[in-house]
């Protein structure tokens, strides 16, 4: 189990993490992205980085973790993180809606307004 | 004299809505109370819009398809800010009878209730609904009496009238879909009075019912679990209101 993350895939891996990286800071500033919702991403890519480099920690933390087979650890924290970041999302979704809620309620009423005083003015 | 607002939300009701109007109109003047209609177009894709541009009525336009709960906020919302001392809440539709809106009220006026519910169950006369609608119907009745201890025969009924205490809590909070059964929970924890009046409904005039049958299980499964977790919230979060 000492070569769980061969070499040619660890530079593949820190290349990439990199790239990602500067693919969210390029989101960042152009102002595409919130820095709220690029921290979460700014944290994904620090783990992917971590991991890219230290070469045996996945295999020591699943030999800790009494985990046989190691790559079944990714594939957990991953998805894991994605359900967590899904129900974010979610959450944002609802918050948002309210929020049109409001602004269309809002407009409404002040349309109603408006044709009111205009009438009234004509 | 107390003022009453009409909320009748609209969803591509340009058939019947101009009827509904004039059948609030007609109703005899009285000294008691004054009605105002205030109809809310739901993001109409047809004439309803332009209908209403001719009727000289009050009407609020959403900008954005809120659903039926999310218009019907919209008139509270107007009813509160203008001052009204009762809201009526009247389908577009033309199911519900205009007529019957000085019993609606009569029980708020009387300051026996806060909220009136119209049932079309109490006397069994008139339009009675499909038999999976009154199913769900009955199912309700039986969930609104184990979690509030009222019987409600009519809880999907859209036909209602609230006072100002009723108006200030739906301002804040409330459902976006198929309001009406979560309401009568909202309402009951807040500690209304709440009352039903046997009314006579009739069948829509035109348009379609925002309950097709492939809904009806997501209806079910939806309105039960709103009334569940508002249930939850009401009950035991201790901060009443701040839904």
């Amino acid at each position: 189990m000492e070569n769980v993350i061969p070499y040619k895939i660890q530079l593949i891996s820190i290349i990439g993490s990199i790239l990602f990286m500067l693919f969210i800071f390029r989101l960042i500033v152009k102002g595409k992205l919130r820095e709220e919702y690029s921290i979460m991403w700014i944290i994904c890519t620090l783990v992917l980085l971590v991991f890219a480099f230290w070469k045996n920690g996945l295999d020591l933390i699943a030999r800790y973790l009494d985990v046989f087979y190691a790559p079944a650890l990714i594939f957990l924290g991953a998805i894991f993180a994605i359900i967590i970041f899904l129900v974010h999302l979610s959450v944002v979704n609802s918050k948002q809606q309210k929020q049109i809620k409001n602004l269309a309620q809002e407009l409404a009423e002040l349309k109603n307004k408006f044709l009111l005083s205009k009438k009234s003015s004509d | 004299m107390q003022k009453i607002a009409v909320i009748i939300p609209c969803y591509n009701e340009e058939d019947s809505i101009a009827h509904v109007i004039d059948e609030i109109r007609t109703l005899p003047e009285n000294k008691l109370f004054s009605i105002t209609p205030v109809v809310v177009n739901d993001c109409s894709t047809d004439k309803t819009l332009e209908v209403l541009k001719k009727l000289n009525c009050i009407y609020l336009d959403l900008s954005v398809n809120l659903g039926i709960g999310g218009a019907v906020q919209t008139g509270f919302k107007y009813a509160f800010h203008n001052n009204f001392d009762i809201a009526v809440q009247l389908d577009g539709d033309g199911q519900h009878p205009a007529g019957s809106i000085p019993d609606l009220i009569a029980p708020i006026l009387a300051t026996e209730a806060d909220v009136v519910i119209g049932s079309r169950f109490i006397t069994r006369e008139g339009f009675q609904s499909s038999y999976l609608r009154r199913s769900g119907i009955n199912y309700f009745k039986f969930l609104n009496k184990w979690l509030t201890g009222l019987t409600i025969t009519d809880s999907t009924s859209g036909f209602r009238a609230i006072n100002r205490k009723a108006l200030e809590i739906v301002c804040r909070y409330y459902p976006d879909e198929y309001p009406e059964p979560e309401a009568i929970i909202l309402y009951s924890l807040n500690h209304l009075q709440i009352k039903e009046i046997p009314v006579v409904m009739r069948e829509r005039i035109g348009g379609v019912s925002s309950i097709g049958s492939f809904k009806s299980l997501y209806y079910m499964v939806k309105v039960s679990l709103a009334i569940f977790f508002i249930y939850i919230r009401l009950k035991f979060n201790g901060k009443r209101n701040t839904l």
